[in-house]
């Protein structure tokens, strides 16, 4: 897809502006669907990754593995989490195979500015759905 | 079954290799499909509905001809009747039973096509808010192909990345030293760039009392070697 190599592009520059704080490196990653790793400085543990269909642009990372969950807790953090859904600003979970992930969707017509506000508004709610999980987790 | 239902029980299912569709190409040329079959059906009752619609104005506009003739006949009459010419009379009178007759024929066919028009009106409705919800469905299935083959791709990468031998847990105290050795970081800076000011702020003191030598210092060393070489 033309676009994504475009966004990159784009991402990456915006990404190394100096001065907006939340610096960040973009690696196109390949397959049947492009993806965009967003890796940010200091956070690199927990990068995102972006991709665009013809509706959506899919911002998601992956937070834990069913198998990460204390034996016993899972109904408990499933509840949790979903209760915790909605109070998060711009992300919502989800479950994909056995792994959790944290996710934001946007319009296909986002601008750059959007997309950049989405990663920093996700990276945070990274950080801090893991520490509100964290009881739950080994 | 809802779509949603079926995309949970195909998600759930769980047999499916990694990154396998669970949507197959097949359904989706079903899908599109159906959609423009929709979409030319939809196409079609429009153009039939104006041809309908046209066809019900003529037999509107008919109706009112013959009736407004009617009332002129009915006018005739009188005036032969006024005449004493009950013959002629009566022979407007049988025009009247034809224009009447014709008048209820095109009567007729204006309520049929009436009825029509509000069937092609109603079927447009249903058609296009089908066809919405087919759309809204197709998004739905593409969306879930989407980010299947993105999580392939994703998980691939992650696999073979380093991050993905740390736990969630792991991952987050790992953010937390860095951001702590920031602040660490940040806050010894501070801290030093205090002393350094304070170091400063001292000598400027001395100097002005005399204690420690100022700028005059190079005049100093200028004297000294001078009086050497003298």
């Amino acid at each position: 897809m033309n676009e994504l190599s475009t966004l990159a592009n784009r991402l990456a520059e915006k990404g190394k502006e100096s001065g907006n704080g939340f610096p960040f490196e973009v690696n196109p990653i390949p397959g049947e669907v492009e993806v965009l790793q967003i890796v940010i400085e200091d956070r690199e543990e927990l990068p995102i990754f972006i991709s665009v269909s013809e509706e959506q642009i899919l911002c998601m990372s992956y937070l834990f593995k069913q198998d990460e969950i204390k034996s016993g807790k899972e109904n408990e953090i499933n509840k949790a989490m979903l209760i915790a859904n909605i109070s998060m600003p711009l992300s919502a979970f989800s479950l994909i195979d056995d792994q959790y992930v944290i996710y934001g969707s946007l319009s296909v017509n986002s601008s750059l500015d959007d997309i950049t506000h989405e990663i920093e508004i996700l990276s945070d709610n990274i950080l801090e759905s893991i520490e509100a999980m964290r009881e739950y987790l080994n | 079954m809802s779509l949603i239902t079926k995309i949970l029980t195909a998600l759930r299912g769980g047999a499916r290799e990694v990154g396998e569709s669970i949507v197959d190409k097949n359904s989706i040329r079903i899908f599109e499909q159906e959609i423009k079959d929709a979409q030319g059906q939809i196409d079609k009752a429009k153009r039939d509905l104006t041809e309908v619609m046209a066809k019900e104005m003529q037999a509107a506009r008919k109706v009112e001809n013959i009736q407004a003739d009617i009332i002129k006949h009915e006018d005739y009459v009188g005036k032969a009747l006024a005449d004493n010419n009950e013959t002629l009379a009566l022979e407007i009178a049988e025009k009247i039973g034809v224009l009447q007759a014709e008048a209820d024929i095109q009567q007729k066919a204006q309520a049929s096509f009436e009825n029509h028009t509000n069937r092609l009106k109603g079927m447009i409705k249903k058609t296009t808010k089908a066809l919405a919800d087919m759309e809204r469905q197709f998004i739905m299935v593409k969306t879930t192909d989407s980010v299947q083959k993105a999580t392939a791709a994703i998980t691939d990468n992650y696999a073979s990345g380093s991050s993905k031998l740390l736990t969630a847990k792991e991952s987050l105290d790992r953010i937390k030293e860095k951001q702590a050795d920031l602040e660490d970081r940040l806050s010894a800076g501070e801290i030093l760039q205090d002393e350094f000011d304070g170091t400063d702020d001292l000598d400027e003191k001395m100097k002005a009392a005399g204690i420690i030598e100022g700028d005059s210092k190079a005049q100093d060393i200028l004297a000294k070697l001078k009086a050497k070489q003298g």
